[in-house]
């Protein structure tokens, strides 16, 4: 039989290491939407003494190089400090899977930037974020840029749904372009709360919608 | 791991038949010459009969004439000349406009695309949430301009047949011409042009067990359809190229071979495979209608899990099916059928088509609703959506 991936990424595939949840991580976070393809959960637990990786488990929603490239990263990351597995990166997972397709990048990446976010949260929650920059329009609406607008699978600010963000006094206000009751409104606006509430000095989040 | 292909993607290829095979043998070996020959040697003439006595089967299969049929290299290349070949026909006329269904197949589709760019107009028909076009939102879409109304005759994806003989009445009380596609439907739902006013008929070989690169376009004599295929003289001079006898022949062979018996076999194990899943498999849901559907199309979207995972798994299993998923399609776009009927991308994302064909048995059904309940149960277990909604049942 002749199969479109490497052995090592069907191996992953049909026994993913470190599946499942972590009840009270340390840090977690989500990549990718349902409403748009794959989506992908990572959970860690950190070794607060030695600053490494204790733990971490992955969910998957999503195809086969997205379930093979959540199995490896987590274990490329377990052991590791936080520093370390924070820079591994798309290609080093390809690698360790003996190679993807290039056109499943999108959606392999989505593991790798979820082993980033949920270390990243970890630090946030945590206060060890270490440049402290204050939060700023331009700060939200990077981080805006990887909540997915499940109309057209893009980001909300490359759509343009995202139409005001205000910075007050640790308020955030986001204004998305889309009536109460959409069937994404719920969606979007939770994924936006996500990627913003962590943020050191916001202490709270309003997402608002034009009608 | 199967020791046995279980083969339920035949609205993709089809295995050919051995008695096709043995039709086609002697237009491989012997008789290898072209009709275009025929004034020219012996072998010519035996190869122009066996042309014209295929092209007389495939017409008669449609309730055409000889003459009214022309050999393709399949149903892409019908449906271009069919869309293409009329606009070209009509070029003096100004302001032309087409009409096609939104959820149309990639030739149809793209070809109205394309001559959208030419600075035609096009209408895509909306479809209901079964994959129905509304007559009289098609009625109200044509227009003086307008010059064709291109319906298939059932879905590629979701089965859905459309009533073509009221769409024909439609485009003949318009004076428009109507082509249809019948890539899905040919010897396996009835399409009789005596009884059904459609001017175009796209057909093919390759979902009845016939050879690939053959297919054919009915055209109703008195169309204005223009010839953009240059070259010889072939096909009535309406598609220049080496004629295809042994595939013509074989187009013919496969269509006698199928029978109303067979047909309705597949549509009986059609039933049993969408009965089992929708009641074994939780959350499933059946995409396209369940009545006026293709006999052997069945498409069934498994929510929270993703559909090229399991094709994957169903594929080391040893079956074969296909799935709507943006994972799945070289343009990592989701299914625009399922986004047509209103599914959203999570409906495409968890959709699989299987499609059934001659060498599928009952056993073969059980064996892939056994298959997927484990592998659907198994990538559920993985996904971090839909464990609520399972701990609810529970």
């Amino acid at each position: 039989m002749k199969f479109p991936y490497s052995d090592i990424v069907l191996e992953h595939f049909r026994h993913p290491r470190n599946v499942g949840k972590i009840e009270n991580p340390d840090g977690k976070a989500t990549e990718g939407s349902p409403a748009c393809g794959d989506m992908v959960s990572v959970y860690i637990k950190v070794d607060p003494k030695t600053n490494t990786i204790a733990d971490v488990k992955f969910e998957s929603y999503g195809c086969a190089s997205n379930i093979a490239t959540g199995s490896i990263i987590t274990e490329l990351a377990k052991g590791k400090t936080l520093d370390e597995a924070k820079n591994i990166t798309w290609k080093e997972a390809s690698e360790a899977l003996g190679g993807l397709p290039k056109i499943k990048a999108h959606c392999s990446v989505l593991a790798v930037e979820g082993l980033r976010s949920a270390i990243q949260n970890y630090e946030e929650r945590h206060g060890l974020v270490k440049e402290k920059k204050p939060t700023t329009v331009e700060v939200v609406r990077q981080r805006l840029r990887k909540v997915i607008n499940p109309l057209t699978g893009l980001s909300v600010v490359r759509t343009n749904l995202v139409q005001d963000i205000r910075v007050k006094d640790g308020t955030v206000r986001v204004l998305v372009d889309l009536p109460r009751d959409h069937q994404f409104a719920h969606n979007i606006k939770d994924e936006i709360l996500e990627k913003i509430e962590t943020l050191w000095d916001v202490k709270e989040v309003v997402v608002e919608f034009t009608e | 791991m199967a020791d046995k292909l279980i083969y339920l993607d035949n609205a993709a290829a089809t295995r050919l038949d051995e008695q096709v095979l043995e039709a086609m043998r002697p237009y491989l070996f012997d008789t290898y010459a072209v009709a275009t020959s025929e004034f020219g040697y012996s072998q010519g003439i035996e190869a122009r009969e066996a042309l014209d006595e295929a092209r007389e089967a495939l017409a008669n299969a449609l309730g055409a004439t000889p003459e009214e049929f022309i050999f393709t290299s399949g149903s892409t290349e019908s449906s271009n000349i069919a869309l293409k070949g009329v606009a070209l026909a009509l070029s003096k006329k100004k302001d032309k406009h087409i009409i096609v269904s939104k959820i149309e197949d990639f030739p149809v589709l793209h070809s109205a695309q394309a001559l959208e760019k030419q600075g035609l107009r096009v209408n895509y028909l909306d479809v209901d949430s079964e994959g129905f076009v509304d007559l009289d939102q098609l009625r109200d879409s044509i227009t003086n301009e307008t010059i064709l109304v291109s319906i298939q005759h059932a879905n590629q994806e979701i089965g859905t047949i459309q009533d073509i003989e009221a769409i024909g009445r439609i485009c003949h009380e318009k004076e428009v011409f109507f082509h249809t596609d019948a890539t899905h439907t040919f010897t396996r739902v009835p399409l009789d042009m005596k009884k059904i006013a459609v001017d175009l008929v796209t057909v093919s070989a390759h979902t009845i067990h016939g050879p690939k690169g053959i297919g054919g376009l009915c055209i109703r004599q008195g169309t204005q359809i223009a010839k953009w295929m240059d070259g010889g003289f072939q096909e009535f001079n309406l598609r220049a190229g080496l004629e295809n006898i042994p595939g013509a022949v074989g187009f013919a062979k496969a269509v006698e071979l199928v029978t109303p018996e067979e047909t309705r076999h597949l549509q009986e194990m059609r039933d049993r495979l969408i009965d089992r899943m929708l009641v074994e498999i939780p959350h499933s849901t059946l995409n396209g209608p369940r009545r006026k559907r293709l006999p052997q199309n069945a498409n069934i979207t498994f929510h929270f899990v993703e559909g090229e995972s399991i094709t994957l798994h169903l594929d080391m299993r040893g079956f074969a099916v296909s799935t709507g998923s943006a994972c799945f399609s070289r343009s990592l776009e989701a299914s625009h059928v399922i986004s047509g009927i209103g599914g959203d991308h999570e409906r495409a994302h968890g959709s699989i088509r299987f499609t059934l064909g001659r060498y599928n048995t009952m056993k073969d059904m059980d064996a892939v609703v056994q298959a997927l309940a484990e592998i659907v149960e198994e990538l559920r277990s993985i996904s971090p959506l839909g464990k609520n909604e399972e701990k609810e049942e529970a």
